[in-house]
């Protein structure tokens, strides 16, 4: 049922596209935590007016589907002709650098709130103790807050970035080839939907098993001076 | 507000089918997810295992990827099958092909899910069953099952509105709901903008009134439990 000749004749072609996966899910990565740290910091702010704004964002992009912002972006801003006149047009119409916005934008709307969930799980005595040494709050942030975060954060952040491996999959309904949009055109010339998509699926399962145990590297490595239970 | 140009009643018929898909899926994933997070921690090993192939496989996959294989492979299976007997044609329609891969990724999660809802069941609470005579059955559906199911609450919500939103990726395989009818009225009227954002719009209604549910729901299955206060 599952023909290994063709797999392995359509493998170096599949792994072009698990390469662009790969690629969408670190820019996109990058580009979500750039967002998210501003936005989480706002989010814990006491002050109403500046917690609307980032309580908004994550709202509408954690309940609306990607696949809608997907086409919200790449099809969607084309209706207006001030953008299809702007600068950024030559960007806004290709649908790699759609795919990397998009993806940025959804996953910034996740990260910040992990990063809002660890900010706020920071011990208080820890940040009291920066306080009592002379440091600013600005620097408190710096040299112990958001370090302690991101260490709180990192498991809950390793999730993410496999729902973003995941989500990454949707490039392929914006034309792009990544591994499944590979798949897809190979299953056009050869009609064998079952051997390619499983295929597909072993390499999904590869990447993201990769991913995992990176993460609980990086994890051993920030968390060594805890001592385990 | 948005001028829909007369798609509005189509957008009313995807907004139908996109709560029937998910509740399809989820009837299906809640069962599937019971009998995972079973097989979990079922004392046979084999068992144990399939347990655990099914949660990876379908955790580790991406959704859209299962869809497609579901709704093109199946026709390859049920077609390579029909030859045998002469049949003409077939193939899963896209709801049915949409319920078996939604319901199966649901399932995968909430089978995570339920086994941490099991392991919270204190044994000296099912020994106690044991001791009244209760069958092993009747054990699992008046004992444990209403304790794993205030646990679980939470969690399956959570997953249910994963779900909802990934009704939108069976839309890639032609089924009629919220997003499939914004691209047809979108290729009528050349404005994608306009109605993608009324698509948005609809399923950020759709997870309002889901979580509003869940609230209710949860209140209803914490009745009778006392909260520790942080």
């Amino acid at each position: 049922m599952i023909n290994l000749e063709l797999i392995l004749h359509s493998l170096p072609q599949l792994l072009w596209g698990a390469l662009l996966s790969i690629q969408l899910v670190i820019v996109s990565g990058i580009l979500g935590l750039i967002i998210a740290i501003p936005l989480a910091l706002a989010r814990v702010s006491p002050n109403p007016l500046i917690s609307a704004g980032p309580y908004a964002y994550a709202f509408f992009f954690r309940g609306t589907p990607l696949l809608v912002q997907l086409f919200l972006v790449y099809y969607g801003l084309g209706q207006f002709e001030f953008i299809r006149n702007s600068v950024l047009w030559p960007f806004l119409r290709e649908p790699y650098y759609c795919a990397i916005l998009t993806m940025g934008l959804h996953t910034g709307g996740y990260i910040a709130e992990i990063l809002r969930g660890a900010i706020q799980a920071v011990p208080v005595g820890e940040v009291e103790a920066a306080r009592t040494l002379g440091m600013s709050m600005s620097k408190a942030y710096r040299r112990i807050i958001l370090p302690r975060a991101a260490r709180i954060a990192l498991p809950a952040y390793s999730n993410e970035v496999i729902l973003m491996l995941k989500g990454s999959s949707l490039a392929s309904t914006i034309t792009l080839l990544d591994l499944t949009g590979m798949s897809r055109t190979i299953i056009a010339r050869t009609y064998d939907p079952i051997s390619i998509f499983f295929a597909a699926g072993v390499l999904y399962l590869i990447i993201s098993f990769i991913l995992v145990q990176g993460f609980r590297l990086l994890e051993r490595r920030w968390n060594k001076h805890l001592v385990r239970a | 507000m948005i001028d829909l140009q007369g798609f509005g009643a189509q957008l009313a018929l995807g907004t139908w089918m996109t709560v029937r898909i998910a509740f399809a899926a989820l009837m299906l994933g809640l069962a599937l997810g019971l009998l995972g997070a079973m097989a979990k921690v079922s004392p046979i090993r084999w068992v144990r295992w399939l347990g655990d192939i099914y949660s990876t496989i379908f955790r580790g996959v991406p959704e859209l990827v299962i869809i497609l294989l579901v709704y093109f492979g199946s026709a390859a299976v049920l077609n390579g099958i029909g030859e045998m007997f002469d049949l003409d044609y077939m193939e899963l329609n896209p709801f049915a092909a949409g319920t078996l891969a939604l319901g199966s990724t649901f399932g995968a999660y909430a089978t995570e899910v339920f086994r941490g809802a099991l392991l919270t069941i204190p044994p000296g609470h099912i020994e106690a069953g044991m001791a009244l005579g209760l069958s092993k059955g009747r054990i699992f559906r008046r004992i444990v099952l209403p304790q794993m199911w205030r646990i679980a609450l939470p969690g399956l919500g959570n997953l249910f509105m994963v779900l909802m939103k990934d009704t939108a990726l069976v839309s890639v395989i032609g089924l009629e709901e919220v997003m499939r009818k914004a691209q047809i009225a979108t290729s009528v009227t050349k404005q994608p903008f306009t109605f993608y954002f009324a698509a948005a719009a609809i399923y950020l209604c759709i997870t309002i009134v889901s979580m509003t549910a869940l609230q209710f729901m949860e209140k209803r299955a914490n009745r009778g439990i006392r909260r520790s206060r942080a």
